[in-house]
């Protein structure tokens, strides 16, 4: 049993998580009075089907929106790179070409949107909230892998319920760079370089290939722009604008965001085809 | 199950918490406890009962009065020690739990906090009483390595200190610290805590138990042979000012 969270969920509906305002108290045995009232989980019926596992994967899997997008960030020698497209789909309709799928937590971390649009921006904002209460509580900044721990600790609880966030949280703190993926599945990773997304396989394809630890900010800012245009370029659901974004000592900045229809033409200009015969005027 | 929903700890006319205050009664009749902060050791220091004759030493020692939170925190107390168990119990999950959630150890004041807020939410419930406890929290920073100190009481207060003194005879103890303290490290501030300490408690390594917390180290009990010997250093030193004091003014 996870504290506040679960039973509030339970008990009075989808309530608005306030778990970030009370104190952790991870403490078995010690259900003390104040929470006795509200030990009974509620039951529901279950629908009446054959196959009710495979029912219920494919319940999942309807509410499951597909991560059309494409998101990646890596750490170097200078500090972290974020970057993403902007593109909304649903389906084969392209909602938006400029949804912000770098959300800036707090000035020194950010975390990136794939899934449900509005499942990443709501936790994303929540875990603003709790990062800036430990901060006050504890008079120092949280690090970054206590945030993206405290992230990964919420999606678990709601892990099987529909949620669908594939988010890298991004930032710096005392110990240096950190970057951290984190799903809704419930996995936290550690690691040097992520990308998110229906268009990650092809970002990782131009990022893995270009990447040295030993890069300027302006080689790293190069690497992430070309590495989602390409991805861009060929997966129907990334498009938009690839923003970069750059996470040094002194907290993020943002570096650029360029078209990604107009990279193209930077990266393959168009050549003047050669006239063979020029009609004669008469 | 009516005449228990009434709140133990209610407030007198004159706006006292008679059960914490006499709570802290309590803690006044515990065993002494000393807390020396350094600049790279921090020093606790209790007062010990002798063991009866027919009690298994080895069950007494294992009952020891300066305990470890983590590696990193230490906790000496003085009250009732039945309590102590309960309250040094919680506080070792919430060092735990807090581990797991942040990945990261306890700062010595976020587990001070937690203790005190603890120690508060039983004078504020209804049926139960305070903690008859004061402690005092030690440790060191995880990642900077400061050094720090904490006193907790039955009220749910808690304050940081150079040096402090709890439980039996701590007034004396805490005026003598504050005509003595000077910044110390090392053995010098064993040394300091051991002198406040024997200001309260018949002199001899049998009557206290001395624990010494390092950075790279954490926490160490000190044995008798050890504690000895620094008070026979204090001792001496002792003897040694009282001669300086005497031989002069005999000059003719």
């Amino acid at each position: 049993m996870f504290g506040g969270a679960t039973l509030l969920l339970y008990v009075t509906g989808m309530k608005f998580d306030t778990s970030g305002l009370e104190s952790h108290g991870l403490l078995i045995g010690t259900n003390n009075e104040l929470l006795s009232g509200l030990s009974t989980a509620p039951s529901f019926d279950i629908p009446s089907t054959t196959d009710f596992d495979g029912f219920q994967k494919e319940a999942i899997q309807m509410v499951k929106p597909a991560k059309g997008t494409t998101t990646l960030a890596f750490i170097f020698k200078e500090g972290v790179m974020v970057a993403a497209d902007s593109r909304a789909s649903m389906g084969g309709y392209i909602s938006s070409q400029s949804v912000k799928k770098i959300i800036e937590i707090n000035p020194y971390m950010l975390g990136t949107m794939a899934g449900g649009a509005a499942d990443c921006q709501f936790w994303h904002r929540n875990l603003g909230i709790k990062c800036r209460l430990h901060e006050l509580a504890n008079k120092r900044r949280i690090s970054v892998t206590g945030a993206s721990k405290l992230l990964a600790n919420i999606l678990y609880n709601y892990r099987g319920m529909g949620l669908s966030v594939g988010t890298m949280i991004a930032g710096w703190d005392e110990t240096g760079p950190g970057l951290y993926y984190v799903d809704s599945e419930g996995g936290r990773l550690k690691g040097m370089r992520f990308s998110v997304g229906s268009g990650s396989p092809y970002a990782y394809g131009v990022l893995d290939n270009g990447y040295r630890y030993d890069m300027s900010v302006e080689e790293a800012a190069e690497l992430a722009r070309r590495s989602i245009y390409h991805a861009t370029f060929r997966d129907g659901a990334s498009g938009g604008v690839a923003s970069v974004y750059y996470v040094g000592p002194n907290g993020w900045k943002k570096l650029s965001g360029d078209d990604v229809a107009e990279l193209h033409y930077n990266y393959y200009p168009v050549e003047q085809t050669v006239v063979e015969q020029v009609m004669a005027e008469t | 199950m009516a005449r228990y929903d009434r709140a133990i700890t209610v407030f007198s006319p004159d706006g006292h918490l008679f059960q914490v205050e006499y709570a802290l009664e309590a803690v006044r009749k515990g065993n002494a406890a000393v807390g020396v902060r350094g600049t790279d050791t921090i020093v606790l220091g209790v007062e010990k009962k002798s063991t009866a004759k027919l009690q298994d030493s080895r069950s007494v020692r294992k009952i020891r009065k300066i305990v470890n939170l983590d590696n990193h925190i230490a906790l000496a107390c003085a009250g009732l020690k039945a309590d102590a168990r309960v309250l040094i119990n919680r506080a070792r999950i919430e060092c735990q739990s807090h581990r797991l959630t942040v990945e990261d150890p306890v700062t010595v004041e976020y587990i001070t906090r937690y203790i005190a807020g603890l120690q508060q939410k039983y004078t504020q419930s209804g049926g139960v009483r305070p903690f008859g406890l004061s402690t005092l929290i030690v440790g060191f920073d995880p990642y900077t390595g400061i050094p720090s100190l904490y006193q907790t009481d039955p009220s749910g207060t808690f304050s940081a200190w150079k040096a402090n003194a709890t439980g039996r005879n701590s007034n004396s103890m805490r005026e003598f610290l504050e005509k003595n303290y000077k910044e110390t490290s090392g053995q010098e501030t064993v040394k300091l805590a051991i002198r406040a300490l024997l200001e309260v408690v018949e002199s001899g390594g049998k009557n206290i138990e001395v624990a010494v917390m390092t950075k790279d180290h954490g926490l160490r009990q000190l044995d008798e042979a050890e504690i000895d010997a620094v008070v026979a250093e204090i001792e001496a030193e002792k003897a040694a000012a009282e001669a300086a004091k005497k031989g002069p003014p005999k000059e003719t």
